[in-house]
């Protein structure tokens, strides 16, 4: 298999998803560039969640989702048959809506993806453990304490430290799946400022129901409705003249 | 006028409910208790040293009955807890908890779990005493007990299984894991509380079986058996010995043995389960 190049964004022509009968997402075409960030919104039930999800194959999870379409991440056909589903997931780290912290340590919960790909040395882990914390910033908070649970931290913590722990695996692209909904203005903030700080590194794609986070964080954005895209261009002009009717009204509040 | 009568009718039902619920648990409490408590009066005084650790040969003695629980205790856990935590795992994760082989297994299991275990000792002198003509012996004990076991360890450990969240295996398969690395790594270590829960109920219905063990280990008692394929005894059996032949002083010094026994063995789960939940950080 051919390994992923950080200089290739992500390439999707012809893009249909089905959950049983119902099709989630109707041919689409998207080119996203690397070291932005992008920020996918509409109203719920759009498909910006699900198509976020063929990008890692998470949707390979849900019965009866069929998947059709040509999906490129880093020149490698994604969806190819000799495609190794976890090293693809290695370098498409995901972050989830609800921070969702493993029932270990916090140095457990970084060194989780490292010892997954074989490195066993003490103070190799030691080194991605305080390089991945310091990454998501957050080493200050979290460097006395390692050895504890990580259920014990608070809500902005926990998602920062999932933050940590996808990076902790050196992916080369951040899919962020509503990663501030759960959270307080001020966490907010602090992981909106974090993908400023990382997009210089790493392609990020976030879902986002926030039209103001979008506005504030993201290079393009595009608009999804119905299982269609329907719009797609820089931040800036999407919100100030968008070209179809549809983006128009949700973002001026008019349903979503 | 009437609104306040119906209210005061209401309160003095509610009242009254809440003094036989305090009667109940008073008698509740009382009955067992008092059954713990009569064990420890009219046994405790019995305790010997020579009931305890004493020779065989010179006179009656349960530490061949201690010795046979602990070895009837580890062939049926050590047969039992990986059998059942492995169909568990296969009916969770990968049959997700679905499909008609799931609803069949499921079924088998519940129906075993409500069997008199009288049922399994026949099974087990059928098979083992009978039709392997192994005779009595702590092997055919040992198996039978795990069968008997088996159905509790694979529901409670469904159970635990299910209720570890899927966003942990989520997390877990985003990051690169595969599927065997997620249930050995987060998976089962986040259900374990509840696994180790099922195993110390479990060794405690191993402790305190009798049906089972009368056809199917014998009931030898007075002697320790030098190998695992001869017939013995445990602290259960022993009992039942006792008071059936005319010992009811050493029945009841045995019945305070296995109920220390018991206590050791609940202080042991509690203590096992506060270590997991300090390790993996489990606040519920």
């Amino acid at each position: 298999m051919k390994e992923f190049d950080t200089e290739l964004g992500i390439s999707v022509t012809g893009c249909n998803l089905w959950y049983g009968e119902l099709q989630a997402l109707k041919n689409i075409d998207m080119e996203i560039a690397e070291r932005e960030i992008t920020a996918f919104i509409g109203p719920s039930g759009c498909g910006k969640s699900t198509f976020l999800k063929t990008l890692n194959r998470m949707n390979d999870l849900v019965e009866n989702c069929r998947i059709e379409g040509r999906f490129i991440i880093g020149g490698v056909d994604i969806y190819a048959k000799d495609t190794d589903v976890n090293l693809l997931r290695k370098n498409v780290g995901m972050v989830f809506q609800k921070p969702n912290p493993f029932p270990m340590s916090v140095y457990d919960n970084i060194a989780f993806a490292p010892r997954t790909f074989g490195i066993k040395k003490r103070s190799e882990l030691d080194e991605i453990v305080e390089k991945s914390l310091r990454r998501a910033s957050i080493w200050d908070d979290l460097k006395d304490r390692l050895k504890k649970s990580a259920l014990g931290l608070s809500g902005g913590q926990q998602q920062r430290l999932c933050i940590a722990r996808a990076l902790a695996a050196e992916p080369k692209i951040l899919l962020m799946d509503e990663p501030t909904s759960a959270l307080d203005p001020i966490s907010t903030g602090k992981i909106e400022d974090l993908m400023s700080e990382l997009k210089t590194e790493l392609t990020i794609v976030i879902v986002t129901h926030n039209m103001q986070q979008a506005t504030r964080i993201a290079d393009k954005t595009a608009f999804f409705y119905l299982g269609e895209l329907i719009e797609y261009a820089e931040t800036e002009t999407l919100f100030t003249t968008p070209k179809d009717r549809r983006t128009e009204n949700y973002i001026t509040g008019r349903f979503g | 006028m009437k609104n306040q009568t119906k209210a005061k009718i209401n309160k003095g039902f509610y009242s009254s409910l809440k003094i036989s619920s305090y009667i109940c648990c008073g008698i509740a409490l009382t009955a067992l208790v008092g059954v713990i408590l009569f064990v420890m009066i009219r046994g405790t005084g019995h305790i010997s040293l020579q009931l305890l650790f004493g020779d065989p040969k010179d006179g009656d003695t349960i530490l061949p009955a201690f010795l046979g629980t602990l070895r009837l205790v580890a062939v049926s856990i050590l047969l039992a807890v990986p059998l059942g935590i492995f169909t568990a795992v296969f009916l969770v994760e990968y049959m997700r908890g679905k499909g008609k082989l799931v609803r069949l297994i499921r079924l088998t299991v519940e129906t075993l779990a409500a069997i008199p275990s009288i049922v399994y000792g026949l099974f087990g002198y059928l098979v083992f005493v009978v039709a392997l003509s192994w005779g009595y012996s702590m092997w055919g004990g040992g198996i039978t007990l795990a069968v008997m076991i088996l159905p509790t360890i694979v529901r409670s450990t469904e159970e635990s299984l299910l209720s570890v969240p899927d966003s942990y295996r989520e997390g877990a398969l985003a990051l690169g894991a595969s599927k065997v690395r997620t249930i050995f790594k987060v998976t089962l270590p986040s259900a374990s509380s509840g696994i180790v829960t099922s195993v110390v109920l479990a060794v405690g219905r191993v402790v305190s079986e009798s049906a089972v063990l009368i056809l199917t280990v014998g009931m030898v008692v007075n002697k320790i058996p030098a190998a695992l394929t001869e017939p013995g005894t445990s602290l259960a059996l022993d009992i039942y010995y006792f008071a059936n032949f005319g010992k009811p002083d050493e029945a009841a010094a045995t019945a305070v043995v296995l109920l220390l026994f018991v206590l050791a063995l609940n202080l042991l789960a509690a203590l096992c389960g506060k270590l997991i939940r300090k390790k993996y950080g489990d606040n519920a």
